[in-house]
């Protein structure tokens, strides 16, 4: 059923009965052309991509528990191209691109909300990285704007732009075209598009072994038995080591806690989104009114989906050091995901080497929701072609082994 | 949000006190290896899902790194012991 | 509704009247009454609007489970936002409004949207406002007009937070019978104790006993009086334990200044201070919370929880209604009954779904019971005015309800529809509550290691199991204390209330609220199981179910059993959603805590700071220091006004003066670590890529270091001051890490050298003079160092008396000038810096910050790691392949990198210098390059750009691809602001190629 106001209308006025799945609950079949492991965003948008564009491969997605439940529903929702090098601005700018256009393709309102991401500034070294980072942007096609502390006073009022704090603002990068989405939406926007194509989504179906031999794969072992495949793509996140030791694979990856939480449903009063590395926190209004607050990934390993109390506590300061208003405010709820962070803090989008027909997703960190279409659909090209496609090629895991890193750790304000 | 006993202090600690240091006993291999060898030493890590063998630096305290074995599923730790130890037994 | 004569065991203090603003409008109440008792008592239905239609909400409940009363307290400073009525303590002059209501609380549009409600059903949003996506910001702006409660104050905050930590044996969350119990018990072992209670008096659910029961009473007392006398216990009142991390890390924030009037705070102490409690055990005597029965229209004011009812009897004295219904499937909605015709002469009529419990005696009393029955529908306009009532039969698995309906008329609905254990800080830590049938409820667990649970948490409904259980818990963890108390007590057996299993009607359940705060109907969560949204979390997050600022405290357990129901499947096995912390939400500042403002994160000043201070300096924020970036001079101007020298005037003139003359530096922010033993040249050459071997005392030598992946990650000097006494610096910003870094290798990869490394970053102050004539300004400061330049040559440094300090004296530059940095332990820091200034003052010697520094610097070509490198720079790529020795015994870390595939391209990104052809142009700092004009493709960056003084021109340093094969080539910066500039590739040393000036004056 296409989703318009004519046909809540229809339904409204029948008491909502008629209603169907928004994706169908499946029971794995024996075998697939393609298994997506990992029922997130990326693995749903890969589907979706994989779908749209190779229509003969039957395809499933299989998720350990409920789609969406990893990170996908657990990140501060922001989205944005501005990154530093070539290679990573390319790939979210293709994603941005998507974005722009994704609640009609999938129709479904994935509430993309372009109101602006401000990366802020507190040191000149900062300064000058925001300069070359905007400057790169320019030149890759990315929107992109120095911002003065005058005109940021401006734009937000309630920023704290005075010199008598510990670290004064001096300046922002600005995004116009970011912004957040709403994050369960697009699980669900793709799972009910890529089921519309026919992909299988298999909830509640753990992969638990990888038939390997001879230097491909065969398919995967799950909770609901064997379930063959010549190419299976792995999008796992904070699992994908987990999962790619059932290959015997290893990666360049450490899965740590990522804390974030909310305040109470306030009156908007802000209207874009703030980050800062130098005080390490970030901070956009949801539509419902809470502030939704990234705090700083915690040093150790961590598969728990929680953190340190004490990570929050610094980001709250954080807060009120950028938003003195917001002192009184009240927090409701934290909570934490798993984020698998690779060594440059780019993701692998590739191919592995030593196993034809496996394809790994991850290393995102912080920063993967945002790239969710775009990754998606570069991973579909990448395995619908079985050879990388060309904005998923700098991403190769063999980087890690030639040195070509794209480190964007480099590019201060935009390590989320 | 652990609660460390660092084994050249012997007390139990807050956590803040400690920096986590990465997978403990990763071997570094000699000038003449590949490049793919050279790529897994400094980039891939086991990171496994549950007991966990690291180093943790007591950077506000001692400042000595030792060993932590750690579920990092349930957060319990399971042992603690220095460098030392571990060579004295091997 | 009204406040009744004076009770017996009342919390009101009828002495003490205060006034107090609710909407506007001035009131009256007692102290000791929550703001939600002194509304009630003030008979006030309405006090809110509900989140997404708008509708009348009353107050429910009486404690922090409240969903409904949420208000904004006070403004300004003060304001607090979503306050909860049932929690805010009354005080005199307190102002108060409805967090809701659009625009207000007596007409709300939402509410007027009343057509368009059947269309407004969980979801809708992401099936409409689809296209096209462009309009979605216009719809995104009107949506979000109609959400939230409580605006965000205006004004910054008013008062101040802090925190303490506390260390104790045993920590007890809950003041009530089994909390008490425990505490009591673990307490006469010996053992420290700490009691943490949300409210201002102790004694929980307990208090509601005292009115029938003087035992209750009595044991209150008592046990109250003797913890308060033993000094092994610390009671914290209105203090919430909101997290339970692990290791036993209990997380309180105890409300200090919340219950006072404005007037009579205390500025000088915290509003709120977190406790962060580490406890060796744990008892969790939380409580629980009851939840209501379903109806239609059960959201409507007057509608309440019956244990909420009872306190409001009991301990305010206030009466909810003239015309009570209660209804309930379980014992306890029967002391409700009693209380009423005991004390407030109210004959309710009291509807039990079950049948059989023996209500002979309140028959007796002339109370209407009806058993197997059960509320259907209410219906009123602000306030309940109707029920309707029928009998209803259970088979087995499910309820059902007679179709023939009886109406009552009535002003107040209490309902009992069970309890729900406080589990949650039990499951902060991954463990998942288990469902007992018998309680119809969530138990938790309990499951992890150095903690118990005690009192109704466990199920338990009569106090005196409560103070059994409590006692059993606090022997239990006595046990593991290695702590004893006798006698010992008994597990407590469970008395069961006989809660009936969960029922909703099954007509109207689009009028059926689940969650009141967030306006999840029945019918809701029916649409997300129809549109396949089946996991629990699905359901959660599509219809926003328990999202709101109560958690869900009250509706989640119903939607789950509902869920449960529709689907098919046990309550177990549609388990909970997560328990996260807040247990209760938490005052951002209050995390925070003093770590705010200046001191939101330490201040570092060098030894010498007041003097740059007093020389009216502007500071650069380098990590954690504070450094003088330049000192500006005052400028004079007619009619006596005065301004100073903009950045750009002052490093001009500071530049000059260090080219000609002289001038002053403080450096004691690079970072210094002390190295002894006998390897220390072994392990120099292995953490630097050049060679160390021959270093000899009295000598320094420049270093540069990669990380194993190759790349720059620091550099400095470090001097020799005997065979196994050396001392390294490092960058500023990098010292911490850089020292990390070193002990990390020496520890669990070297082991076997014989090094020892000591930060002495703040041992020492660095006075740097720099310039032709430094050696005359310390000559006349320093006469057992012969300064001659064949005596003391460059990279030689020398112990000696400077202006009667002990000092070691460097020949180090970072300018290319004659430079001496005179290092005196920090004490004596600002004392040498002023004899420096006295001393060089017939030669005007000028003081200097960072940015003339980094001039110098770059006419010289020298980099600065984290500016011209940025983590992605060989020693190949910065052109300092001279620092790199292959022929080490020991590969130098990263060295084995610098010959991968990719390390060894000839077209990376190397180090070069920039001349714009625009000689006055000064290209900004970051700027990307390009190729040719029109090129989009960058092949580099500009790292550091400035004017330089003593050429008269612009320069630049830049990574610029294969750059140093380029000398020569004209390429382009493409500026954010739209400019393109040709510049030429070209060394990257300025000035003084010939390193005439070194020297200095001879």
């Amino acid at each position: 059923m296409k989703y318009s106001w004519l046909a809540l209308l229809k339904e409204g006025l029948k008491g909502h009965q008629d209603w169907t799945p928004t994706w169908p609950d499946v029971t794995p079949q024996t075998a697939y052309d393609v298994i997506i492991v990992g029922g997130g965003g990326h693995g749903l948008a890969t589907a979706y991509y994989l779908a749209r564009d190779f229509p003969t491969k039957k395809i499933a997605v299989l998720e350990k528990g409920w789609i969406g439940g990893g990170n996908t529903g657990r990140n501060t929702t922001i989205v944005r191209s501005n990154y530093l090098w070539d290679e990573a601005a390319l790939l979210y700018e293709h994603a941005l691109k998507l974005w722009e256009g994704l609640t009609e393709e999938l129709d479904f309102n994935v509430m993309f909300s372009q109101r602006g991401v401000y990366n802020l500034g507190h040191t000149l070294q900062d300064m000058r990285d925001i300069e070359r980072r905007v400057s790169a942007n320019l030149l890759n096609g990315v929107d992109a704007e120095v911002v003065s502390v005058a005109e940021l006073k401006e734009r937000i009022p309630i920023l704290e732009t005075g010199k008598q704090v510990r670290y004064p603002v001096m300046g922002a990068s600005f995004q116009a075209r970011g912004g957040v989405a709403r994050h369960d939406a697009v699980a669900w926007g793709f799972a009910r598009a890529a089921s519309r194509l026919g992909v299988d989504i298999v909830q509640n179906c753990e992969v638990i072994g990888m038939d390997v031999s001879g230097g491909r794969i065969h398919g995967v072992e799950t909770t609901r038995g064997f379930i063959k495949a010549d190419q299976v793509g792995c999008v796992p996140a904070g699992h994908a080591s987990v999962l790619a030791k059932m290959a015997n694979v290893r990666l360049p990856l450490e899965s740590h806690p990522l804390q974030a939480f909310v305040s109470e449903p306030m009156k908007p009063v802000l209207h874009t989104v703030v980050m800062s590395n130098a005080v390490h926190g970030y901070v956009s209004q949801s539509d419902k009114g809470d502030l939704v607050i990234g705090a700083g990934i915690d040093s150790y390993t961590g598969y728990a989906q929680r953190g340190s109390p004490h990570l929050i506590d610094h980001c709250a300061a954080a807060m009120i050091e950028l938003f003195p208003i917001f002192s009184r405010t009240r927090l409701n709820r934290q909570w934490g995901g798993i984020v698998d962070t690779c060594p440059d803090a780019c993701p692998i989008i590739s191919p592995i080497p030593e196993v034809k027909g496996l394809y790994f997703n991850c290393g995102w960190g912080t920063g993967g929701f945002k790239a969710t279409p775009g990754s998606g659909h570069v991973f579909a090209q990448t395995i619908g072609h079985d050879t990388p496609h060309p904005l998923a090629a700098p991403f190769h895991i063999q980087r890690f082994t030639t040195g070509a890193l794209i480190d964007e750790h480099g590019a201060a304000g935009v390590a989320h | 949000m652990f609660l460390i006993r660092c084994p050249y202090c012997g007390e139990a600690r807050e956590e803040q006190e400690f920096s986590y240091a990465g997978e403990a006993f990763i071997q570094r291999p000699p000038l003449t290896c590949s490049d793919e060898e050279w790529g897994d030493y400094l980039f891939k890590r086991k990171n496994i899902k549950g007991v966990t063998t690291e180093q943790w630096l007591h950077s506000a305290g001692c400042r000595r790194i030792f060993v932590m074995e750690r579920n990092n599923v349930t957060y319990e730790i399971l042992s603690i012991y220095t460098f030392e130890s571990k060579r004295g037994a091997a | 509704m009204k406040r009744l004569a004076p009770q017996a065991h009342e919390r009101i203090d009828r002495s003490k009247t205060y006034q107090f603003t609710w909407q506007g409008e001035s009131y009256y109440a007692y102290a000791g009454d929550t703001l939600a008792s002194a509304l009630l008592a003030n008979g006030i239905d309405v006090v809110g609007r509900s989140f997404k239609y708008g509708r009348k909400r009353g107050i429910l409940a009486a404690g922090v489970e409240e969903p409904n009363a949420l208000v904004t307290l006070e403004s300004g400073g003060y304001e607090v936002p979503n306050a909860r009525a049932t929690e805010i303590e009354l005080y005199d002059q307190l102002n108060a409004k409805a967090a809701s209501g659009i625009p207000s609380l007596r007409f709300d549009l939402r509410a007027a949207l009343k057509p368009f409600h059947k269309f407004m059903v969980a979801g809708f949003y992401y099936k409409t406002f689809k296209w096209p996506q462009k309009l979605w910001p216009h719809y995104e702006h009107y949506l979000r007009q109609l959400a939230g409660f409580s605006e965000v104050p205006q004004q910054a905050d008013a008062e101040h937070y802090d925190h303490q930590y506390q260390f104790v044996d045993v920590a007890v969350v809950g003041g009530g019978a089994a909390g008490l119990s425990a505490a009591l018990t673990a307490a006469q072992s010996g053992a420290s104790v700490l009691v943490i209670d949300e409210r201002a008096e102790l004694g929980g659910e307990l208090s509601s006993e005292f009115a029938s029961s003087a035992e209750a009473q009595q044991w209150f007392s008592s046990t109250k009086q003797a913890l308060e006398q033993m000094p092994n216990v610390r009671i914290l009142k209105r203090s919430t334990a909101f997290a339970l991390h692990d290791f036993n890390l209990l997380l309180v924030i105890e409300r200090r200044q919340d219950h006072v009037s404005l007037k009579q705070r205390n500025e000088k102490q915290s509003r709120q201070r977190q406790h962060r409690v580490r406890a060796k055990q744990v008892i969790l005597a939380t409580g629980s919370h009851e939840r209501p029965l379903l109806f239609a229209n059960n959201d409507l004011p007057g509608v309440l929880m019956a244990s909420a009812m009872r306190r409001y009897l009991n301990e305010f004295a206030v009466l909810c209604g003239d015309k009570p219904v209660l209804a309930g499937n379980n014992d306890s909605i029967y002391a409700l009954a009693e209380d009423l015709v005991k004390r407030a002469g109210v004959k309710p009529v009291v509807l039990d779904m079950r049948v059989g419990y023996d209500a002979s005696r309140l028959i007796a009393a002339g109370i209407d019971v009806r058993q197997g029955y059960t509320i259907l529908k209410a219906s009123g306009s602000n306030r309940v005015e109707q029920v309707s009532i029928a009998k209803v039969y259970y088979d087995g698995k499910l309820w059902s309800a007679s179709a023939a309906t009886e109406t009552l008329d009535c002003d107040v609905v209490a309902t009992s529809g069970g309890f729900n254990p406080l589990v949650h800080l039990d499951c902060h830590t991954g463990s998942k509550p288990l469902f007992s049938n018998a309680l119809q409820a969530f138990l938790p667990a309990c499951d992890k290691p150095a903690r118990i649970s005690a009192g109704s948490v466990n199920g338990h409904s009569d106090w005196q199991a409560c103070v059994q259980d409590g006692a059993y818990a606090a022997h239990q963890i006595l046990g593991r204390l290695e702590k004893s108390v006798a006698p010992t007590t008994v597990k407590p057996e469970l008395k069961l209330l006989n809660v009936a299993p969960f029922f909703c009607p099954t007509h109207q359940r689009n009028k059926i609220f689940i969650d009141m705060q967030n306006d999840v109907k029945a019918s809701d969560i029916e649409l997300a199981i129809r549109e396949n949204y089946r996991s629990i979390e699905h359901i959660k997050r599509y219809t926003a179910m328990g999202f709101g600022t109560d958690q869900g405290k009250i509706g989640n357990v119903l939607g789950i059993a509902l869920a449960a129901q529709l689907l098919n499947r046990s309550i177990p096995e549609v388990g909970t959603t997560t328990f996260r912390p807040m247990y209760t939400p938490v005052t951002m500042g209050a995390l925070a805590g003093e770590e705010v403002g200046l001191l939101f994160d330490p201040q570092r000043f060098t030894p010498i700071h007041a003097s740059h201070v007093a020389r009216g300096a502007e500071f650069e924020v380098v990590g954690q220091w504070m450094r003088p970036w330049y000192f500006p001079k005052a400028i004079e101007h007619l009619y006596d006004a005065q301004s100073a020298e903009d950045l750009h005037t002052a490093v001009q003139r500071e530049c000059l003066a260090v080219r000609n003359s002289v001038g002053v530096m403080d450096a004691s922010t690079l970072g210094k670590i002390d190295i002894q033993g006998p390897d220390v040249r072994e392990f120099l050459a292995r953490v630097y890529t050049n060679a160390w071997a021959k270093l000899a005392p009295g000598k320094c030598r420049y270093g540069v270091m990669c990380d194993e992946n190759g790349m720059i990650i620091d550099d400095g000097v470090t001097a020799c001051l005997s065979d196994t006494h050396f001392v390294m610096t490092t960058t500023t910003g990098g010292a911490a890490r850089i020292y990390n870094h070193l002990e990390t290798w020496l520890q669990t990869e070297w082991p076997a050298l014989k090094v020892y490394l000591t930060s002495v970053t703040d041992h020492w102050s660095t006075t740097a003079i720099v310039g032709p004539k430094a050696r005359r300004v310390i000559e006349k400061l320093c006469s057992d160092i012969d300064f001659n330049a064949k005596a003391f040559p460059f990279m030689d440094w020398r112990e000696g008396t400077v202006a009667g300090v002990p000092a070691r004296v460097m020949r180090i530059s970072f300018s290319g000038e004659l430079s001496y940095e005179i290092n005196v332990p920090a004490n004596y820091g600002r004392y040498i810096w002023e004899q420096v200034m006295e001393a060089g003052k017939e030669f005007d010697i000028t003081p200097y910050g960072t940015e003339t520094m980094h001039v110098l610097r770059a006419e010289k070509g020298y980099i600065i790691v984290g500016q011209d490198t940025d983590g992605s720079l060989s020693p190949y790529d910065a052109n300092m392949g001279w620092a790199v020795s292959l022929t080490k015994p020991y590969p130098f870390l990263g060295q084995r990198a610098l010959t991968r595939s990719d390390t060894v391209r000839t077209d990376r990104k190397q180090l070069v210098g920039l001349l714009p052809h625009d000689a006055q142009k000064v290209l900004p700092e970051g700027t990307q390059l390009v190729n040719a004009i029109e090129d989009k493709a960058m092949i580099g960056h500009v790292t550091s750009s400035y004017l330089s003084p003593i050429l008269g021109r612009s320069i630049a340093m830049a990574v610029v691809k294969a750059g140093l094969s380029r000398m020569g080539n004209t390429i382009y910066a493409k500026t954010v602001g739209g400019e393109t500039i040709p510049v030429t590739i070209a060394d990257s040393v300025f000035y003084d190629t010939a390193k005439e000036k070194l020297d200095g004056e001879v």
